[in-house]
């Protein structure tokens, strides 16, 4: 008790304000975001400098405009990335999510109905996926692999050649813009892909599941004994990352209007690199869903700064991807090891 | 024991006891399944063209569905091979297509750029040019996993994704056309009636394994893979070995990249090669070899090669719009892996013994 009554006295000296924001120190987990802003911000000041109109907020806005579908993939990216796993079929998915809404939308289903019906297919493909990997000992890489294969069939066997939207509701939500104060404008496809960062960092921060993604990345084994939820939190995250494909798809076929079995090839190894740019570490455990966002972010100046200069050639963008992706992996590399 | 004291003048009793083990060895072996599978395909073929088994041996060359199967598996054997050698030490390697992709870049561009484009002299030069730069991306890839320790996937990511902007960077974005004996002889070329790609891949599969099996390196590098660490500290240099196989895929890569160009005498930066990493590594899952690293089959790998092209040849010959085979490349896959898969074997036998009890009980 005498304890208990003396202990106040000692820790009486409360920080000033002032004192606790100067003796701040971004904790360790953040700093590979931190890292990502200042290669975000320095590309696209060196853009504002090198190039007029650059820096005007709208191309700002923009980035996430044109990059709305690759948000909403490295979102889900990043919750099986950080379990340790891989999924190489969000791409495939993204194009088979643009086939199924123009397919069901042309057979004359109301828009809610063809959205319900692609989030649907996406989830269930990345619930397939975990039960592959989690129940029946298939490795990520290629059980996503095979799924990848899955998707991009059925979208030839759906459609051979590309069907365009032109229903009504989809076209009223792709052209409607949001005014901005200053005569900037977005649009709710940018709306959609910021909510969904809003809705990860929560779940990952603060909920059970979220947690558990992280204990499972750090270490399985110990997840295990703990007592976690380890199986099905392994089985969620493909689900959460198919179904994360399929919302993105249906964000790509909003900004194409058409829906294409040859959309989006490829797209799988730019959500990746995000990731992995944004910080989030391969064998897992580690990262944050908001420096995916700035991983996409990066991505996309890096296409501006190609499609402002008009002199470089489409393929720098490509070597400057290779090139920061090997940057931060060293970096990431150099700051594990220093670790015990 | 039994086997030193039965006699060895009495066939009649051992030989159906061996023919039953011998039976149980092939039950067992890895390659069982591909095999089957390889097998059925081709059954459904026969079914489907009844001449699709005959080779044409009257004219100057063989020919025939099996002969093209052959040819077109070429360049999926080669990297195939080198796959297997990366997986085996834990490894991945994801920028082979992308060497591939450079490997054609290089030649096309120095024979287009030579004064003499059609001579055999100029396409040595390009040829060796190309491998010689297949071999510095590979030590690249060596350099990143063996030396800075990381990520094989990630680390080979890099050059997936540089690389291709690398090969339209050579090729300065144009599909660089070249008129080359040689070169397109690599892959359409025949010798002694057999194709020249035959041949490259078959000599490189007997070079591989002779080098693998004939010496220790192929139990180093499934030491490696078991453990890395117990293998360094059994004085393997496992640092060296890792090396030298991301070397080794890039130059198979290199010659399949070589092949792909000489097939179309053409460069095209953005699709040679396109997606082949990922059918490579197909090709090793499917021949038995795990993605854990360790244990390798390199005749696994050759079987899965067959086995992939010969999907997309069946696809054709049943009359099935050729894109679906995206979808029966991944049923088959997960057809495959499943049999593989421990967890699924497990499950079957454990399903299997109970039931036995329970109708011996019941008896």
């Amino acid at each position: 008790m005498s304890a208990a009554t003396d202990t106040p006295v000692g820790s009486s000296v409360v920080p000033s304000t002032w004192d606790r924001v100067r003796s701040w120190s971004p904790g360790q987990r953040y700093l590979p975001v931190i890292a990502t802003v200042v290669v975000f911000l320095s590309l696209f000041s060196a853009g504002g400098i090198r190039y007029e109109g650059f820096a005007d907020p709208q191309v700002f806005l923009s980035l996430f405009l044109d990059n709305a579908f690759l948000i909403v993939l490295a979102v889900g990216m990043t919750f099986v990335i950080l379990t340790g796993g891989i999924d190489l079929s969000v791409g495939s998915v993204v194009a088979l999510s643009t086939v199924i809404a123009a397919r069901t939308l042309e057979a004359g289903w109301a828009a809610p109905a063809a959205i319900a019906a692609v989030l649907l297919v996406g989830t269930v493909i990345g619930l397939l996926h975990g039960v592959l990997i989690q129940y029946l000992g298939i490795q990520p890489f290629i059980a996503t692999l095979a799924g990848m294969f899955l998707a991009r069939g059925l979208c030839f066997l759906l459609a051979e050649r590309s069907i365009p939207i032109d229903d009504e509701t989809f076209s009223t939500i792709a052209f409607a813009t949001i005014t901005l104060p200053g005569g900037y404008y977005t649009t709710w496809t940018a709306v959609v892909a910021l909510a969904t960062v809003v809705v990860a960092a929560y779940v990952l921060a603060r909920r059970r599941f979220g947690r558990t993604v992280y204990a499972v990345g750090g270490s399985e084994a110990s997840a295990l004994l703990m007592g976690l939820r380890v199986a099905r939190t392994k089985v969620a995250v493909y689900a959460v990352s198919g179904f994360c494909a399929a919302l993105g798809g249906l964000l790509f076929s909003l900004y194409m209007l058409s829906g294409n079995s040859l959309h989006a090839v490829g797209m799988e190894l730019d959500a990746i690199a995000a990731v992995v740019i944004g910080g989030t570490l391969l064998t897992g455990g580690r990262g944050l869903v908001v420096g995916s966002l700035v991983g996409v972010l990066v991505l996309g100046t890096i296409q501006t700064f190609i499609s402002f200069d008009g002199t470089l050639s489409s393929w720098w963008t490509k070597i400057t991807i290779g090139v920061l992706l090997l940057a931060f992996v060293m970096v990431q590399r150099l700051a594990t090891r220093r670790q015990p | 024991m039994t086997d030193t004291l039965t006699p060895p003048d009495l066939p009649e009793a051992t030989e159906p006891e061996r023919r039953a083990s011998r039976l149980e060895t092939a039950r067992r072996s890895p390659l069982v399944w591909p095999v089957l599978a390889l097998v059925l395909l081709l059954a459904v073929n026969t079914v489907a063209t009844p001449t699709f088994l005959l080779v044409d041996l009257s004219g100057d060359r063989l020919s025939g569905p099996l002969v093209n199967i052959a040819r077109n598996a070429a360049p999926l054997v080669l990297i195939g091979l080198g796959m297997t050698l990366v997986i085996a030490t834990r490894g991945i390697d994801l920028s082979v297509g992308a060497v591939a992709a450079i490997a054609g870049a290089v030649a096309c561009v120095h024979i287009a750029g030579s004064p003499d484009p059609g001579a055999a002299s100029t396409a040595v030069v390009a040829m060796s040019l190309a491998l010689a730069c297949c071999v510095a991306l590979g030590l690249w890839n060596g350099f990143l996993v063996s030396v800075l320790g990381i990520q094989p996937i990630i680390a080979t990511l890099v050059l997936m994704t540089a690389g291709r902007g690398l090969a339209m960077l050579v090729t300065d974005g144009q599909i660089t056309t070249v008129t080359n004996g040689v070169l397109s002889g690599l892959a359409v070329g025949h010798v002694a009636k057999v194709p020249v790609a035959v041949l490259v891949a078959l000599a490189v599969l007997g070079l591989t394994a002779f080098v693998v099996r004939r010496t220790a390196l192929g139990m180093l590098v499934e030491a490696v893979g078991i453990n890395p660490e117990a293998s360094r500290l059994a004085g393997v240099r496992s640092r060296t070995i890792i090396w030298t196989v991301y070397v080794f895929v890039a130059l198979c890569a290199g010659l399949a990249g070589l092949m792909i160009a000489g097939n179309t005498n053409a460069a095209d930066a953005n699709n040679a090669g396109l997606w082949i990493e990922l059918d490579a590594i197909l090709a090793v899952v499917i021949g038995g070899t795990s993605l854990a690293g360790g244990r390798f089959s390199l005749a696994g790998t050759v079987v899965g090669a067959l086995f992939i092209t010969t999907l997309a040849v069946t696809i054709t010959n049943l009359g099935i719009p050729s894109q679906t085979n995206y979808v029966f490349k991944a049923i088959a896959v997960i057809a495959v892996c499943l049999i593989q898969s421990p967890q699924v074997r497990h499950a079957l036998r454990r399903r299997r013994t109970p039931a036995r009890t329970v109708a011996g009980g019941a008896a």
